[in-house]
């Protein structure tokens, strides 16, 4: 067995004395999609939230390749090639697809102003490998649909070398055709040997993306499990019950 | 938005929307409306408001709240807010009219009227103002106070401590360096201002191009050539335009000769001489520029909007939005002081009600320029254009004999109904 991407242990946050995530233990390997499913409140967010560096943890260890890390805000997390596609899609609305695709990592010219015509010109490099029929880019992002929202923000992921990949919902806004896309996406990134963390409460979305899927409920792991040896129904149950069955497996 | 045209500074209209050019039709509109508004005076006042010397006038009044305008629209692209302008201002004129009256000529040994004052002063009124900016902007970013109540208590405290600072005196006369800033009596010269309008048309122009090359040079589509023809030809227009009605006022003649008499010469039979552009509009237009790069092509500009489009999400890039508060109010202090410089030079005098009730024209001039106080939006040129409207209307009526409290009525007025057009139209496009 190989060392896992990312091993999150003992993970542990409290908001106003409700536990929010307590002594959670998630891992992630090179090439995986794990889904994390649970109702709303479950403490998905919050777990992964605390990998992306927006929240620190109250006790619990995170673990990179194998090496502790620390993980103190969203700055830190990129050192570590850890990407975040948040629910709310983190896209400054009143700004182009370039400027948030870029955000806070602007290219600028060699005087040190922002170079708006070649962050347009990465931009349309990498929309074109991910979404060719994107065209907006000039307009800012409250213009775009859900789909277009969400291609730009996996390109800012993507574009960043993104070593690991945490997807809030990522096709909770989305129609069929652009749900296919992104599922498409997720198999090309996998194919590099990206790890990617799925948040999600859409059982057959985990079923049909992940490999494995852990479950959470009250802010406890309820269990890991092979999607490939468990039911729907089985998954269901988990989320709904609280209750593992039986088997808890890793890869 | 993301067009990188510089030099936006000129109060006339530009950057015309042509074809699909989808933005800007806001910003027509305002020009628009500020035309209308300067002829329809101009016809009430028999062609008095339209001539050479009220124009110049109006531009000398419009300079010290424009300054802080400028200022203003950062503090409310990022949601944020400044009632403490005008007390600012007071406190930076007050620290300064100190400076250059009583603590470099007596405490100093400076003596009076010395070169070195004015600047002394002027460094000094900055750095006054920086520090008091940035302080309110730890209290705001670090501490986490609403910038509503730092600033209102601002408001209080530094209008205050104005007035402890003078004993509530006036202070004057004040450094004739320091009064260069003030209008009037600081012009550039007809010479000096046609070689800076052709300087800004230049650039104007220059900046137009390149950033056509730009674009050209990664096969982005561009405007026609003739578009960006005709583009340039009316910045160079608009620019030299306003050189020449400033050119075109001149000092009145028993001026003249004492200025010639101070010299120890007579003034030559027929001799006139044009004020040109004053200093402290020369002034403003360097701010504008300045605040209008950092606007579109720096780091800083490019956070403060983003955050104020999307907090979380500017936080969650990796943007210290609370450092970038402080840098923000710093930035609306530093305009303070510059604009305390303007306004006591302009009434020659530290006085101790100066710049009472500025925070509110400051607010109502970045607000009718389309600064969106749910944040995210606003540009320098239009907080400018709108300062210029609202002195437009003040002098406008006062020229027309209308009494006091009917000016103040329209501009209270004025001020809502061009947010509630600006709202009218915000959701008419976002309806698209």
């Amino acid at each position: 067995m190989n060392t896992p991407l990312v091993e999150m242990r003992n993970m542990s946050i409290s908001f106003g004395g409700i536990h929010a995530v307590d002594d959670v233990s998630v891992d992630l390997y090179p090439g995986e999609v794990v889904g994390l499913l649970g109702h709303n409140g479950a403490g998905k967010s919050t777990l992964i939230k605390m990998l992306s560096g927006a929240y620190t943890p109250d006790s619990g260890e995170i673990y990179i390749n194998g090496e502790k890390a620390f993980i103190q805000s969203p700055r830190d997390a990129r050192k570590y090639n850890i990407e975040t596609i948040y629910q709310t899609l983190a896209l400054a609305d009143n700004l182009d697809a370039a400027s948030n695709l870029f955000l806070g990592r602007e290219l600028v010219t060699p005087l040190g102003f922002i170079d708006d015509a070649a962050m347009e010109a990465e931009t349309r490099k990498i929309m074109a490998r991910l979404n060719p029929n994107f065209q907006k880019f000039n307009a800012p992002v409250s213009a775009l649909s859900g789909g277009q929202r969400q291609s730009v923000a996996i390109a800012r992921a993507v574009y960043f070398d993104a070593r690991i990949l945490i997807m809030d919902e990522p096709t909770a806004a989305l129609g069929p055709q652009e749900t296919k896309m992104v599922a498409e996406l997720i198999e090309q990134l996998k194919k590099e040997g990206i790890g990617i963390f799925l948040i999600d409460h859409d059982v057959h979305q985990v079923m049909n993306l992940c490999d494995r899927a852990s479950v959470m409920k009250n802010g406890q792991l309820v269990g890991t499990v092979n999607v490939a040896d468990v039911t729907d129904d089985e998954l269901l149950g988990m989320i709904i019950l609280g209750k593992a069955p039986g088997e808890q497996s890793g890869p | 938005m993301t067009e990188p045209t510089i030099a936006a500074s000129r109060p006339k209209p530009r950057r015309t929307p042509f074809q699909q050019l989808e933005l800007d039709t806001r910003l027509l509109g305002m020009v628009a409306a500020f035309v209308i508004l300067c002829i329809g005076f101009n016809i009430l006042t028999d062609g008095r408001f339209l001539t050479p010397r009220n124009i110049f006038n109006l531009t000398i009044q419009t300079v010290s709240v424009a300054i802080m305008a400028c200022g203003m629209v950062f503090v409310i692209v990022n949601r944020h807010i400044d009632l403490s302008v005008g007390a600012l201002l007071a406190t930076c004129s007050a620290i300064m009219a100190m400076t250059q009256t009583e603590i470099l000529p007596d405490m100093m040994g400076l003596g009076l009227n010395h070169p070195m004052t004015g600047v002394i002063t002027i460094i000094v009124g900055l750095i006054a103002g920086t520090m008091i900016g940035a302080f309110q902007g730890w209290m705001i970013g670090y501490l986490t106070i609403p910038a509503f109540i730092v600033t209102l208590g601002g408001f209080l405290v530094w209008r205050n401590v104005a007035w402890f600072l003078t004993n509530g005196q006036t202070i004057g006369p004040l450094d004739p360096v320091f009064l260069i800033f003030g209008g009037t009596n600081g012009t550039l010269g007809s010479t000096a201002s046609w070689i800076i309008g052709a300087v800004l048309a230049l650039a104007a122009v220059a900046g137009m191009w390149s950033s056509r090359r730009a674009k050209l040079s990664h096969d982005f589509p561009v405007k026609p050539v003739w578009a960006e023809a005709v583009l340039s030809a009316l910045a160079v227009a608009v620019i030299m335009g306003f050189i020449w009605v400033l050119n075109s006022y001149l000092i009145p003649e028993r001026r003249l000769e004492r200025m010639f008499e101070d010299r120890g010469e007579i003034m030559p039979e027929g001799y006139t001489e044009a004020y040109g552009l004053p200093v402290s509009v020369f002034v403003l237009i360097a701010v504008a520029i300045c605040m209008t790069i950092v606007a579109k092509r720096t780091r800083l500009g490019r956070y403060i909007f983003a955050t104020g489009g999307n907090p979380d999400a500017a936080e969650l890039s990796g943007i210290n939005t609370r450092l970038l508060t402080v840098k923000i109010f710093a930035i609306m202090g530093a305009l303070c002081a510059l604009s305390a410089v303007v306004a006591s030079a302009r009434l020659a005098n530290h006085t101790n009600d100066i710049g009472t009730l500025d925070e509110l024209r400051v607010i109502a001039a970045a607000v009718i320029g389309g600064t969106a106080l749910s944040g995210g939006a606003g540009t320098i040129f239009g907080a400018i254009l709108g300062a210029l409207i609202m002195q437009s209307l003040q002098s406008g009526m006062a020229m027309i004999g209308t009494p006091t409290p009917y000016q103040n009525i329209v501009v209270g007025a004025v001020l809502v109904l061009a947010v509630f057009l600006d709202i009218l139209y915000r959701k008419r496009m976002g309806a698209k």
